[in-house]
């Protein structure tokens, strides 16, 4: 209570009724940030916004879209414009698990999760780059996975997708090095959220969106480019990315 | 049965004496649970909330859960007035976080109108189960500060319930544990509080009497509640410590909002450590500690006057593996201080004590709720490690005084509610066709199951008149 209305930072969050966006947009709405939210469920998104503005939030703008929809994009950019000006940090959390089981049999699956986990996202950052140009300062910030560190067979259309993701992240960091832009990677472990209803939870390495949140907000103010969350995954990741495929062959998990 | 849903074991309530397997669902909008419902086929539905209810009232074996933490949104909040609307699934926990504490036209701050004795638990939770706190005598239980709600009904409607609007729904859903729709979000009227410090005092009490007479002399201290030591017998029997607080004026002084536990229970202990020894030992330093003068004042934050217990998370696994039972009863004034006694006596001839015992008037304030607990008399609250057919030999025993002295018990608490006890002790379930009404059909049939009537045919509904004291 006592950071209440002190950082009126400008946020732009596109996916912003995924369960992580909502616990994160929680905190920055304490500290008194200024809004422009962007989630395909309008009726959520009103929900959402009302309750970022009782936790403290300034002024919350929405706008419905479907963000694998191309054409969303003049309009959707030109109402952020109009809401924020400039962002100061541009959160981008959408995207589709699915059930890999089907989707690896099935090519208009396979598609569907590249475009929207992967082609959606870099097209969307590419047409905020003139902005972030413009403005010489401000922070993407990208929900990848710990599923785009390394194919496995239990995700790797999800984990190409996203580690595409990744890698065109990383490219954006070359660019953007030496400037006042972040580029900030977040690859969370398992999140207990709606997205992973079907699989059965409660081990040590779920976590809470409430954990991932705090993660994402500490990352963003210390300008950190990527982060791991919670942090062990930093380390299993290690591990996992330098077996040799023998081993790994090995293994199933 | 197969289902669209996810399969869980880890729905549990708070006492962890029973493990069943549940279908789960946690929708994250009002039309997401619309569209739950609709898919249940033939499961039975119960709503859940943070499981912090004790006994078994919080789960629906075999059947769905619909969990509310994705409904946990605030909606509204108007300072000039203290009425907050709020999604269902939202905690107290998180309200005393976000608008408690707000400045309110009179000079003071918003706070809840009813504090239990955790804040973990939800805003539906609260309602469906009508919660009171230690300000009960003057505030009444938790339903009184409900100003509407919006229920789903199992056909998929959506209805707004208030004192003046579908009244009988209102009336059946406030302490009617769930079952009759899914409450989607609430209108609350918070109070005005000159300040989140409370002035406190501690009082040493030698028996009832003693208890009986510190609660008369108390009319200033809205919050009052008094620990027993139910170890005690003889003459010492219902000696105990009186606390009493009070929002201390002319304090500009914030409150921290608490955050989650430091402190959490992390595994199950291979045994419980809450034995008859480190019963005896907790007991007598309680009682003793407060000095030769048997009297103790502070000045406090909140969260220390109404969360004690709040600062260990997941503290229930300290009575080990086989989890506990939780007891509370309220019996009416004029027959109380002999009906207390004896329970204590039982309690204390069956060795079995209870590590946390309660005592607490209550007030005569009504609640809006058919079925809540709370009436004007004194509460008692216990908790027993779970010991299986000696525990639950000893909590007949204990139904049937507090039966015999017209008192009640809280369905929220009180485990596998056998045969017509709680119906013979819910106050307005004879009195006519409102709850019937409130029922619908698969909140029905876990009705059904709740109570543990015997079988009947399906559909029939002249159930709940039979019950008779």
């Amino acid at each position: 209570m006592s950071e209440r209305g002190r950082d009126p930072r400008r946020i732009a969050i596109f996916g912003a009724s995924s369960a992580i966006a909502e616990a994160t947009a929680r905190l920055w709405a304490v500290r008194g940030a200024h809004f422009f939210l962007v989630a395909r469920d309008a009726d959520r998104l009103g929900r959402i916004a009302a309750d970022l503005e009782v936790r403290g939030a300034g002024a919350v703008a929405t706008f419905t879209a479907d963000l694998d929809d191309a054409a969303v994009l003049g309009p959707m950019l030109a109402a952020m414009d109009a809401a924020l000006e400039t962002p100061d940090v541009v959160l981008v959390t959408f995207g589709t698990l699915g059930d890999q089981a089907a989707i690896a049999r099935d090519p208009e699956a396979v598609r569907r999760t590249l475009v929207t986990n992967f082609v959606s996202p870099a097209v969307l950052l590419t047409a905020l780059l003139p902005r972030l140009e413009a403005a010489g300062r401000g922070c993407l910030a990208v929900i990848t996975s710990v599923a785009g560190d390394r194919g496995r067979a239990a995700n790797y259309v999800y984990g190409a997708a996203k580690g595409g993701l990744s890698t065109f992240l990383e490219g954006l960091r070359h660019r953007f090095a030496g400037t006042a832009v972040a580029v900030l990677d977040i690859r969370p472990g398992p999140v207990d959220t709606p997205m992973t209803a079907h699989f059965h939870k409660g081990g040590p390495l779920w976590a809470t969106p409430e954990t991932v949140a705090g993660d994402i907000e500490r990352a963003i103010d210390r300008r950190r480019s990527l982060l791991y969350t919670p942090w062990f995954w930093r380390w299993i990741m290690l591990v996992i990315r330098l077996l040799p495929e023998p081993i790994f062959h090995r293994l199933r998990f | 049965m197969v289902s669209v849903f996810a399969e869980s074991r880890a729905h549990r309530a708070w006492g962890r004496v029973h493990r069943f397997v549940h279908h789960v669902a946690r929708p994250t909008s009002p039309a997401a649970a619309r569209t739950v419902l609709a898919r249940r086929g033939q499961l039975a539905v119960l709503p859940y909330g943070l499981g912090r209810s004790y006994g078994d009232s919080c789960l629906n074996p075999g059947g769905l859960l619909v969990e509310t933490r994705g409904l946990d949104r605030l909606l509204a909040f108007e300072p000039a007035t203290g009425v907050l609307r709020c999604e269902a699934g939202v905690t107290l926990a998180d309200l005393l976080g976000t608008v408690v504490g707000r400045p309110a036209p009179d000079g003071g701050v918003w706070f809840l109108p009813v504090s239990p004795g955790t804040r973990f638990l939800t805003v539906g939770g609260a309602i469906a189960n009508d919660v009171h706190g230690k300000n009960h005598e003057r505030a009444g239980s938790f339903g009184r500060h409900v100003r509407a709600f919006g229920l789903l009904r199992s056909d998929g409607r959506i209805l707004r319930c208030a004192p003046e609007e579908n009244a009988e729904l209102f009336a059946a859903t406030i302490g009617g544990l769930g079952l009759t729709g899914l409450i989607l979000e609430a209108e609350l009227q918070l109070v005005s509080v000159p300040s989140l410090r409370l002035e406190t005092e501690d009082i040493r009490f030698a028996d009832l009497e003693g208890f009986y007479r510190l609660a008369a002399e108390s009319k200033d201290w809205p919050y009052t509640v008094a620990w027993v030591d139910c170890l005690a017998r003889g003459r010492a029997l219902g000696r105990g410590v009186f606390s009493r607080a009070r929002h201390l004026r002319g304090s500009r002084e914030g409150v921290r909002p608490p955050g989650p536990p430091r402190l959490s229970i992390p595994l199950d202990p291979p045994c419980s450590p809450l034995n008859p020894w480190s019963l005896r030992l907790f007991n007598a330093l309680l009682f003793h500690r407060l000095g030769p003068r048997g009297r103790r004042s502070a000045i406090r934050p909140y969260p220390a006057v109404f969360y004690p217990l709040d600062a260990i998370g997941a503290w229930n696994r300290l009575y080990g593996p086989r989890g506990f039972w939780q007891y509370q009863c309220v019996v009416p004034s004029d027959r109380a201080p002999r009906a207390i006694a004896r329970l204590l006596e039982t309690i204390a001839g069956s060795a079995a004590g209870s590590f946390l015992a309660v005592l607490k008037t209550m007030g005569d304030v009504p609640s809006p709720g058919l079925l809540s607990f709370p009436m004007a008399g004194t509460t008692l609250a216990l908790d027993f490690p779970n010991r299986g057919a000696a525990t639950s030999e000893l909590l007949a025993r204990l139904d049937r005084i507090v039966l015999e002295a017209g008192g009640r018990l809280y369905p929220a608490i009180r485990p596998g509610t056998g045969g017509c006890r709680p119906m013979s002790s819910a106050p307005a379930i004879r009195t006519g066709n409102a709850s019937r009404s409130g029922s619908t059909r698969p909140f029905l049939r876990r009705f059904g199951d709740a109570w543990r009537e015997p079988k009947r045919p399906r559909g029939s509904r002249g159930r709940r008149e039979r019950a008779r004291p």
